[in-house]
């Protein structure tokens, strides 16, 4: 009986499953390379982009918390680093925006070795007390520096369409394919991780940290990895939606609501698992949309009801998510 | 950066630092309590705070009552929800998963606050006139008489608990039981309903301590995030498991929150806060009397 | 040569002392028990020897290296494999895969660690359950599981701790049997804490005994046995010594 995150039916499962296996991920490559030839409307394509972009950062967070089992709750500050550095690089001193990324990925990576090397020691709750408390110092840091904006936040410069300058403005269409891009990556490099030494490593250290090291694993280099990877896509998601949204502020990319949702989608979908960071999404952010439309805005707060309720079910009863539900009902 | 304000402005937030701390470590006595008994953090103990406070809100506006005197239908309520929770949800996460403990709470914590949201809207609601009101001088400074009343309360109520815990013999079957679940169940000790028990009297003690906010802060669905993160802190801070340790953390906490308000700037007050936490507890993962 | 050296080691955990100047070595190839009563401090030797915790005083050695303050993941690489008292699969994962993950220690390649955990469950009998997940094992094979997951790393020495504890009787010669081929075809050193004197008495080449963080006997197992400070140790504990030379693999 194989267990939620193993790689069993995808190396040892019957011809068929494999078949049946790859036809799904054809169509679904399909599904998204057409959808927005199909779904012209701007509404669809944002919500569309906005899941995409939720996927990629939900598998960011999964790479840590649910391969590795190290539990953050601030993620959101390597989101704003990314977000930040690429635009005030930018603004300051006119870097391109691609490589701004790049560069407010190493920063991220950078802070999040910073911030791991030292609370790796604390055990689960802790760890994840502390990783709010850490949370809430960079926001309030950021809303109280005056070079990046402070408060009232940062507008990027309206540039001329073109790929070098990453902004789109008549065929937003480029956007979507390239969160597509991004996040493809993101899931392509986590399922080689899961594939290869780097994943059962981190799936050791997350079932039984001493074990791991009795079989010689240094659970603190693989958690650094694991945190320097998942702070890496956070980063790059941030400069996504600096360059999409063209405004960020510190509410907007650092507050701990969008550390918990992106904790929120990938426990729902199925945390440790492959596509449980995309299912998430693809559910949760449109019925977020939905319960807004229908029930008036949020200050009735439905959405937020039927999130914290899903979490609190999805914990008690399936901590596999909704893949894991999926798997064991394909068993049967 | 840093401006040394005037020794009256030091000694006057000092002082209410000290009361503030009182009611921190209040609430933080009954997320201490869980622990020591289970070893599970309650992330939505400001929630259970929040729903405290809006049960004094609405008894003071439904029926007259002023918070001081709903402190029983405040422990009331809460104990209920409190044992609510256990049975609902803790009981079936013990001993799971990390992710699952800490993210049953989590979620609760989340509906809560959205419901809040849901039934009573968004805005803030304030108890008007309160019985206890005004300012008040003690040695020549002057402070808040609802926070010196709160203050003054929540320590009776800590210290009852405190007495309660190690004085009577269902205190005493709580501590063993937190000590070592199996030998407190050989000995006879029924630990599901220490479990329980643990779960109603710590959210009982919040709920109080909201009836005591009530009297003089603004009531409103996310009051809870605040004095939640401060109570984890303060926790961590004193020491998971360690109630003594809780009144000792809330009073360092509520004056290093206003020394770094004072010395640094407001916004930067809960920065201090949180930074000294870091700093101890990276030192001292156990914190100042923990422990674990 | 002595292939593991403990001298003078202490612990103390605030005003509890749970080791006293323990000293002793362990041969290459030898089997050595480690017995005493409960809290005599056993299980905390293996803690020091392994990284966990480090000792408050003494020297420990292994061929030529110092172990204190040592990573337990890098005492671990230098060649010393353990169990633990309260056995920790990883729970989450299959049998083979709990073995492939040390296996790998050697070689990344998922496909040859595989290969490699396979001949391991194999020598453990476990390999009929190689895709169960291993919660679903019994104490017995959870045990067996974690010998043969430290086996994967390729140790020179194993710490075997309480191998026989809550497993069922007909499996014990089963264990016997492969801690003496251990020995045997992979030159192995052993060093064994065990309560089950049946056990220790047949499989050891010499025995250490502890009582309340001391050491009070080293020595062959037939002399160890008549120590008159063992035998009020374990006051009131009767055991039958089995005559020598009676059981299989020594």
């Amino acid at each position: 009986m194989a267990t939620t995150g193993t790689v069993e039916a995808t190396t040892h499962g019957s011809g068929s499953r494999r078949t049946f296996g790859l036809i799904l991920l054809g169509l679904l490559v399909a599904v998204a390379l057409a959808f927005p030839i199909v779904f012209q409307l701007p509404y669809h394509r944002d919500l569309a982009i906005k899941v995409l972009l939720f996927a990629m950062l939900a598998q960011a967070w999964n790479i840590l918390a649910g391969y590795c089992g190290q539990v953050s709750l601030g993620h959101a500050v390597f989101f704003g680093t990314g977000a930040y550095t690429s635009s005030v690089l930018q603004m300051a001193w006119g870097v391109n925006p691609w490589f701004g990324m790049v560069i407010g990925v190493v920063l991220a990576v950078a802070l999040s070795q910073v911030i791991g090397y030292p609370c790796f020691r604390l055990r689960g709750h802790y760890f994840a007390i502390a990783t709010i408390a850490i949370g809430e110092i960079i926001h309030t840091l950021a809303i109280n520096w005056e070079f990046i904006g402070g408060a009232r936040g940062l507008t990027l410069p309206i540039q001329r369409d073109s790929l070098a300058a990453f902004q789109f403005h008549s065929t937003k269409y480029l956007y979507y394919y390239i969160i597509l891009g991004l996040m493809s990556l993101c899931f392509y490099i986590t399922w080689r991780i899961e594939r290869a030494r780097l994943g059962y490593y981190l799936k050791a250290v997350r079932e039984d940290g001493a074990a791991a090291q009795s079989v010689g694993i240094s659970i603190t280099k693989y958690k650094l990895m694991a945190m320097a990877l998942s702070a890496g896509f956070m980063a790059a998601g941030g400069t996504f939606y600096a360059q999409y949204v063209l405004y960020l502020d510190p509410d907007s990319v650092f507050p701990l609501s969008l550390s918990i949702l992106v904790c929120l989608l990938t426990v729902v979908g199925g945390t440790g698992t492959l596509w449980g960071p995309l299912v998430g999404s693809a559910l949760m952010l449109p019925l977020s949309e939905f319960t807004r439309i229908k029930w008036g805005g949020t200050g009735s707060a439905v959405d937020l009801l039927i999130y914290g309720a899903l979490l609190t079910i999805m914990a008690v009863f399936q901590p596999a998510g909704l893949v894991g539900m999926f798997r064991r009902w394909g068993r049967r | 950066m840093i401006e040394i304000p005037s020794a009256d402005v030091l000694i006057q937030g000092i002082l209410s630092g000290i009361l503030m701390g009182c009611l921190y470590a209040l609430i933080a006595a009954g997320l201490s309590l869980i622990f020591g008994l289970m070893e599970i953090v309650n992330f939505a103990h400001g929630e259970f705070l929040m729903l405290g406070m809006y049960t004094a809100f609405w008894m003071y506006t439904l029926f007259g009552l002023d918070p001081l005197f709903s402190v029983p239908v405040c422990g009331a309520v809460l104990f209920a929800l409190g044992w609510a929770t256990h049975k609902g949800i803790i009981k079936r996460i013990l001993g799971g998963p990390m992710l699952a403990q800490i993210f049953a709470t989590f979620g609760l914590g989340i509906f809560l606050r959205a419901a809040a949201q849901f039934l009573w809207s968004p805005d803030f609601r304030q108890v008007a006139k309160p019985l206890v009101q005004g300012p008040v001088k003690i040695f020549g400074i002057s402070v808040g008489l609802p926070q010196l009343v709160a203050s003054a309360a929540s320590l009776l109520a800590f210290g009852f608990l405190y007495w309660f815990i190690t004085k009577t013999e269902t205190g005493a079957a709580l501590e063993a039981t937190a000590q070592d679940r199996q030998a407190a169940a050989l000995m006879g000790i029924n630990t599901e309903w220490m479990f329980t028990l643990g779960w109603g009297i710590s959210s009982a003690t919040v709920g109080i301590a909201g009836a005591f906010l009530a009297s003089f802060f603004y009531v409103f669905p996310y009051v809870g995030s605040l004095f939640g993160l401060i109570a984890f802190v303060t926790v961590a801070l004193g020491g998971f498991g360690s109630i003594p340790g809780s009144l000792a953390a809330g009073i360092i906490i509520g004056v290093i929150e206003v020394l770094g308000g004072l010395l640094i700037a407001p916004a930067f007050k809960y920065v201090a806060v949180f930074l000294v936490y870091l700093i101890v507890v990276l030192i001292r993962p156990q914190g100042l009397f923990g422990k674990f | 040569m002595a292939l593991l050296t403990l001298q003078g080691v202490t612990k103390r955990f605030g005003g509890l002392v749970a080791n006293n100047n323990v000293s002793f070595t362990v041969e290459e190839g030898e089997i050595l028990g480690l017995i005493g009563p409960n809290g005599a401090g056993k299980s905390t030797l293996f803690e020091q020897i392994t990284g966990f915790y480090p000792p408050t005083a003494g020297r420990i050695r292994f061929r030529d290296h110092d172990l204190v303050g040592l990573r337990p993941d890098q005492v671990n690489r230098l060649g010393i494999g353990r169990t633990f008292q309260k056995v920790r699969p990883f729970l989450g994962m299959t049998v083979i895969e709990n073995v492939m993950v040390a296996a790998m220690q050697y070689d990344p390649n998922p496909v040859k660690a595989r290969r490699d955990a396979r001949t391991f469950l194999e020598i453990f009998e476990l390999a009929d359950k190689q895709d169960t997940g291993a919660r679903s094992l019994s104490i017995g094979e959870r045990k067996r599981l974690e010998m043969a997951r430290a086996m994967a790393t390729k140790p020179r020495l194993l710490l075997l701790d309480e191998v026989t504890g809550g497993v069922d009787q007909r499996t014990i010669p089963m264990l016997l049997q492969l801690i003496s081929r251990l020995r045997k075809e992979q030159g192995l050193t052993l060093v064994v804490i065990e309560h089950n004197m049946r056990v220790i008495m047949s499989i050891s080449d010499r025995i250490v005994a502890l009582h309340l963080g001391e050491v009070i006997a080293d020595g062959p197992p037939a002399q160890v046995v008549k120590e008159h400070r063992v035998i009020e140790a374990y006051l009131g504990d009767a055991f039958v010594v089995p005559a020598a030379g009676e059981v299989p693999g020594r």
